[in-house]
């Protein structure tokens, strides 16, 4: 059986041999380096939870019906009507909000250990740019339920476009294909979130892990590995064999996530109402809004700094501005950060504190998105400068301003800093 | 991998429990996946039994209900579409409904549990066409020797009043009787046959 | 910092809050008492159904709160015909407009997006209010189209917000409900089928609810073995690099 078993692996091998040369190339023989640690996790998680949502997607289009009079019936159908049914929806609505704590943790490691430097920047950028794909992803996934949260959402964000000067009211109506948000335009969403931006993705993770399999990847302590190779083997001294390495530690990984993944979808799938919205079990109704919109959670910190920006000149525009700056500053990281060193392991004082900062600042302004300006009431005292008294919009303020000073303040920062030298080796 | 023994062994079998463990696993996590292709509740009771009153069927008269998106008829059969069916059996591919889908007390010679009432699916078994009822009257255009039944207008094949299908039609087989049950004298309850007689 | 970390602990509160501010009574269902379950199945058919639908829920889906085919058929079924059918409501939407204004939403989901705790205190806390058209309004969804469904279980009562300023300048609000005429239950019986039907309410907003924590429980067991033997499998490898 074995011997007729490897005669038909020659006979496959013999004929497409790139399949076991790309195996060796990023598997069986890409060395990675040794140390790596939880932050490094992330990655394979990431493409553990696109596989899950492609399965789960894939299920769910075979119930669901884009028809803006049926779409939130057909998801009530998937919950009690079809065998299985609520936990395939269960696991996609779950997944879509893993998908964005593991992407911002792996965004998060790229930070701690300047994985975005030279010679990876490609690498980040085709990363950014799984990241605005992600969030067009989500954004077009949260119509199909057609609830109020899902009809309102979606009704603001295009209005926002729409506040772009010269082209803005057109590009909102040729997005929505209507006037306003309604049956043509969850069509057209469904055809884009469950073929077109899938699509987009595979071909930019393809690309990402390509880019990155071409320099080889950074470590902890932001030290390459490629510069000490044993003479012998030719193979870099710190580095090891992915396969089977890294798949048996990923593997461990993705149990652990599996193990949160499932206590969340099977104990409690609305998470407080921050995974499903309460106000996306009413059915979408366009002459009622609710009392409070919030995107869901994971683009809460760009609404805050959306929210921040007051109107100027009449417009809304600024405050959609800013929030489209927030994210596009990400493509310049590679070349705002001005330091020696990659690692935040040997970097001084004044990266560590920004970081800090950085970080709970993003925490903040995505928790005050999640509420209305008034969470924490009004300023006791007067001011004439203060065109709102709201403690929630100035702190909303701060943190962007924190948020954008830690982008651009970062070449002179970076600069300054007190490093520690890099060490040569790895260290464990 | 110039390892000891031991360590090869404690290894292999890692491998071993670990992947029959995680291949059992996935069975289980592909159960929902495959399990939601099976019809649905709304499937299910859009199939669910229909009942048909025969209380005001004259005899001749051919009544048309939908069960599972498919025509089910009632013929109230006269006694002489009754005796027809021993005159055709010579006719007939056939006779004995040994090929044909019936319920067991549907495989006597009427095909049915009542020899007035037939109940069947008006469905060609050729290609799906619905038959259309031709009595006597219709010896016309069905032929000298047409003493009345069912004739498919799609491909030409003729069916007896007991659904049996004629010698020389495209349509291989009798038509299909449905599970049904008297649940009184003056209702019939098509598509299920598990209550009372 | 820590004043963001002391706002942050008022969250929880911002949970509880009904448009209103009327504090929100928990509600004291048990997802597990089928005879709770099948008791608000039966208020629900002869008090609801009449204006509103649970249109995503099957009669036949009955059969898990412990219930028979016969029994939802001879005691649950007025407003259709086959035991398959779904919930649905007779009273046609064009009339529900004209008589209260707006179309009494559908009631498959409405435990999960009002809360149970909502519900349970919105069914409780209707008073008599000569100011709206049907004479009644409700202390948590002030100005409801809705009348009282109940009334004749729970009888009329009256609601006053009474202020209190005591000799420091503080300033409290007194909610004082008195019963004007007694209906058919007594508080405590009310409260008790307020239960029931609030029970039956979240559990045909989501009936796989139970059966989802009992798989979990399963697959947690399942998930921690896996990751027993991994853990092993990643040991005896790691075992080689230092």
């Amino acid at each position: 059986m074995a011997g007729r078993l490897m005669a038909l692996w020659d006979w496959f091998d013999s004929r497409m041999p790139s399949v076991a040369e790309e195996w060796r190339k990023h598997a069986a023989e890409y060395y990675a380096p040794k140390n790596f640690n939880f932050w490094y996790y992330f990655g394979s998680l990431a493409m553990f939870v696109l596989v899950i949502q492609i399965v789960t997607g894939i299920f769910l289009t075979m119930h669901y019906k884009p028809d803006a009079s049926l779409a939130f019936g057909s998801v009530e159908y998937i919950m009690r009507d079809v065998w299985g049914g609520w936990i395939i929806r269960y696991i996609h609505s779950t997944g879509a909000s893993a998908f964005f704590i593991v992407i911002y943790l792996h965004m998060f490691r790229g930070l701690l250990y300047g994985s975005y430097k030279r010679p990876r920047e490609l690498v980040w950028i085709f990363g950014v740019l799984i990241y605005l794909t992600l969030m067009g992803e989500a954004f077009f996934g949260y119509l199909l339920p057609w609830g109020q949260m899902s009809y309102w959402g979606a009704q603001v964000i295009v209005n926002l476009f729409g506040t772009i000067p010269l082209i803005g009211p057109d590009l909102a109506l040729w997005i929505r294909g209507d006037y306003v948000v309604g049956d043509a335009t969850l069509n057209r969403f469904f055809a884009l979130h469950v073929i077109a931006f899938p699509l987009v993705l595979l071909g930019l993770v393809a690309a990402h892990i390509l880019a990155l399999h071409d320099v080889g990847s950074n470590n902890p302590d932001g030290v390459e590995i490629k510069k000490h190779k044993d003479p012998k083997t030719g193979h870099p001294l710190d580095g090891i064999p992915f396969h089977p390495y890294y798949t048996v530690k990923d593997i461990v990984g993705a149990i652990v996530f599996l193990a949160i993944f499932c206590a969340i979808l099977f104990f409690t799938p609305e998470m407080g109402g921050y995974f499903l919205e309460y106000n996306n079990f009413i059915p979408a109704d366009p002459l009622k809004t609710p009392a409070h919109i919030a995107p869901v959670w994971y683009f809460t910190p760009y609404y805050t700094i959306l929210r921040a920006v007051p109107p100027l000149f009449n417009s809304q525009f600024p405050g959609v501005l800013a929030m489209g700056i927030a994210v596009m500053v990400l493509f310049f990281l590679p070349w705002l950060d001005r330091s020696p060193v990659k690692s935040i392991r040997y970097r001084g004082t004044l990266y560590k504190s920004a970081l800090g900062v950085f970080v709970v600042a993003f925490l903040v302004l995505g928790y005050l998105g999640t509420e209305p300006t008034t969470v924490w009431g009004q300023f006791e005292f007067d001011a004439f400068f203060l065109d709102t008294k709201e403690v929630a919009t100035w702190v909303g303020r701060l943190g962007t301003v924190i948020y954008f000073l830690f982008f651009f303040l970062m070449p002179w920062y970076t600069a300054r800093d007190k490093t520690k030298p890099e060490p040569d080796r790895v260290t464990m | 991998m110039s390892a000891s023994d031991p360590i090869d062994r404690t290894r292999r079998n890692l491998i071993v429990a670990t992947s029959i463990a995680g291949g059992a696993a996935s069975v289980g996590a592909a159960v929902p996946f495959v399990v939601s292709m099976w019809p649905s509740e709304r499937a299910k009771a859009a199939g669910a039994p229909v009942e048909v009153d025969i209380s005001r069927m004259e005899p001749g008269d051919l009544k048309v209900v939908e069960w599972r998106g498919k025509p089910v008829w009632v013929v109230r059969r006269t006694k002489e579409m009754v005796d027809s069916l021993k005159a055709v059996a010579g006719k007939l591919t056939d006779p004995g409904s040994r090929a044909s889908a019936q319920p067991d007390y549907a495989k006597n010679e009427q095909r049915a549990r009542k020899p007035e009432f037939m109940v069947m699916e008006g469905v060609c078994t050729h290609l799906g066409c619905s038959p259309q009822m031709k009595t006597l009257a219709a010896k016309a255009e069905m032929g000298t020797d047409w003493i009345g039944g069912f004739y498919c207008p799609c491909h030409g094949s003729k069916f007896d009043y007991a659904g049996r299908v004629f010698k020389g039609a495209p349509a291989p087989l009798n038509l299909p009787v449905p599970p049904h049950v008297y649940v009184t004298d003056t209702t019939i309850l098509i598509g299920d046959d598990k209550k009372g007689a | 910092m820590r004043t963001i970390l002391a706002a942050l602990a008022f969250l929880p509160a911002l949970a509880l809050a009904a448009e209103s501010g009327y504090r929100l009574d928990r509600s004291p269902h048990n997802p597990n008492d089928l005879v709770s379950l099948q008791a608000g199945a039966r208020t629900f058919v002869n008090y609801c159904l009449n204006c509103h639908g649970a249109q995503f829920m099957r009669y036949n889906g009955l059969q898990e709160i412990g219930l028979t085919e016969a029994q939802i058929r001879d005691n649950l079924m007025f407003a259709a015909d086959k035991v398959g059918e779904t919930m649905r409501v007779s009273l046609p939407s064009r009339d529900a407009k004209e008589w209260f204004g707006v179309v009494p939403p559908d009631l498959s989901v409405i435990a999960r997006s009002r809360s149970a705790d909502w519900l349970y205190t919105y069914l409780r806390t209707f008073y008599r209010d000569s100011n709206t058209t049907h004479g009644w309004n409700n202390a948590v969804f002030p100005n409801a189209a809705m009348p009282h469904a109940l009334w004749t279980l729970q009888g009329e009562r009256a609601f006053e917000i009474i202020p209190h300023t005591d000799n420091t300048g503080h300033v409290s609000v007194e909610n004082k409900w008195t019963q004007i005429a007694p209906g058919a239950q007594s508080t405590v019986q009310y409260d008790a089928t307020v239960r029931d039907l609030v029970n039956f309410l979240v559990y045909v907003g989501e009936p796989a609810a139970q059966s989802r924590k009992h798989i979990g429980a399963v697959v947690l067991f399942v998930l921690s073995i896996l990751f027993v033997l991994a853990y092993a499998l990643k040991k005896a490898y790691w075992k080689d690099v230092h």
